[in-house]
């Protein structure tokens, strides 16, 4: 009914307005993106219709590709493991800048204004910094460090930690000349790092030594805090299959709750102590750990090969609540905004699940070519996505 | 030691074969699963590059030791609870594209 009324407007508007019928009459509100990572294209989904809308093609290397929006959801930037930045625009599903700015790439982030788009790298280390209207380069910090966790902090600034150093930095851009911060030693191969979603602290996890660190950004002169010394890996501690990522990182019922790594658990610490209040024993080792908005629920995946499952867990009494199979290499969980549906990728069912997040019903399935991340347009108005 | 052990058990997988099934399974996984880490392509990532070119010096046995056994104080795990030693071989081989 909806596709059928839009394509009506659709027509209405190619037919009285020739000029501009390269441009569809539809909003990106409630679109988004899910990354093709084997096929180096970007399927365009629309979350209203539980369908998928167009796809875009060409953008390199995809594996781990993530992206970010422009503030008016109109435009995506990616970023490719081949060190692509690619920008796409959502309305007429085409590449409208792309360049290679480095051998091989991680992860970036969009400044608070949407000036600014930073790109942090592999190979060579260290981070660049492009104008978000024509990808040129504003900036280049070298490192000769692996670029991890990489987040956009308030007031034209970004952060992010080093794997090889263990370092953290900040960049701000709200003068004339960038000014670079190094935030301080942060422990042993720092694998990713969050900023909690007041913009209030970075938070790193490690993978070479126990522990995890927190950076209060609100403090004039921030200072690494080292907490829960007993958390990460060990030698006798299991195989990790797969590095979990951070950006998910829920913060709820006053507490962060981590991915243990090497442990089939999740360590649930409180926001103000940092004490380590509860465990919940889990299906594998978690991988993303996604608050369910507007809930005290966090939904979880795994690493490989116990990656067919999706777990549910109330933060309030820390059980596991539901199990589900969406599928085969489930990779990424992505909330409508306010929580009622969750989109689920199934990278070796080749489709997205779409599943009502209180009756736990499927209310779609949506064909994907080894889908991965999934990124919905309201991630443009969210700190440190 | 347990090295020069391991390699000596190993000797004979070399010439063994994985079915044409299982060996399709094994290309996915090294795509998709090492790929997480290495690149869909290979050229490494937080992991090292593992293109035929990268592994020019490599034995195929010690590639294997590697799989099987993994690199303690970096983030490669030990697949061995999940892979054969003929398996083990097998993407060892594939990588080198043998």
């Amino acid at each position: 009914m909806k596709t059928s009324l839009l394509m009506a407007a659709l027509m209405a508007c190619t037919l009285a307005l020739p000029a501009r019928a390269e441009t569809p009459c539809c909003a990106t509100g409630d679109l988004g993106l899910v990354v093709e990572r084997a096929t180096g294209s970007l399927l365009v989904i629309d979350r209203s219709d539980r369908a998928s809308i167009g796809r875009i093609e060409g953008l390199g290397d995809l594996s781990h590709a993530s992206l970010t929006y422009s503030p008016d959801e109109r435009f995506a930037f990616v970023f490719g493991r081949d060190g692509g930045l690619t920008k796409v625009d959502m309305l007429t599903r085409q590449i409208v800048a792309r360049t290679l700015q480095a051998g091989n790439s991680i992860g970036g982030a969009i400044s608070d204004d949407g000036r600014l788009i930073a790109v942090s790298n592999y190979e060579p280390g260290g981070v660049k910094v492009f104008d978000a209207d024509t990808l040129a380069l504003v900036a280049d910090i070298p490192g000769t460090s692996k670029t991890i966790g990489l987040v956009d902090v308030p007031g034209r600034r970004f952060a992010w930690a080093t794997w090889d150093s263990g370092e953290a930095f900040m960049a701000d851009f709200s003068g004339a000349e960038p000014v670079l911060t190094k935030l301080g030693d942060v422990g042993k191969n720092p694998f990713d790092a969050v900023l909690t979603d007041d913009g209030h602290t970075y938070l790193i996890g490690l993978f070479g030594e126990k522990g995890v660190t927190a950076i209060d950004l609100w403090d004039a002169d921030p200072k690494p805090l080292r907490f829960l010394q007993d958390y990460g890996k060990t030698e006798e501690d299991l195989p990790v299959y797969k590095m979990p990522h951070l950006q998910g990182w829920a913060f709820t019922e006053g507490q962060y709750v981590l991915p243990a790594v090497g442990q089939h658990e999740l360590l649930w610490v409180d926001r103000d102590s940092y004490a380590e209040v509860a465990r919940t024993p889990m299906h594998g080792q978690p991988v993303f750990i996604i608050a369910q908005p507007g809930s005290p629920y966090v939904w979880v995946n795994f690493a490989t090969p116990l990656n067919d499952t999706v777990q549910v867990v109330d933060s309030r009494t820390h059980q596991v609540v539901k199990t589900l199979t969406p599928g085969k290499a489930v990779l990424h969980m992505e909330f409508a905004p306010r929580g009622a549906e969750v989109w689920i990728s199934s990278r070796d069912d080749n489709k997205l699940m779409v599943y009502d997040t209180r009756s736990f019903d499927v209310l779609a399935e949506v064909p994907a070519n080894s889908p991965s991340g999934i990124f919905f347009t309201a991630r443009a108005h969210q700190t440190g996505l | 030691m347990r090295s020069v052990i391991a390699l000596l058990m190993l000797a004979l997988p070399c010439a063994a074969e994985v079915a044409p099934q299982r060996a399709q399974a094994l290309q996915h996984m090294v795509q998709q699963d090492c790929g997480s880490c290495h690149g869909l392509t290979m050229k490494g990532g937080l992991g090292r590059p593992l293109t035929a070119e990268a592994l020019a010096h490599a034995e195929p046995e010690g590639l294997a030791l590697i799989i099987l056994d993994g690199v303690p104080g970096t983030a490669m795990p030990a697949w061995r609870p999940l892979l054969t030693e003929d398996e083990a071989m097998w993407i060892a081989r594939y990588l080198k594209k043998d």
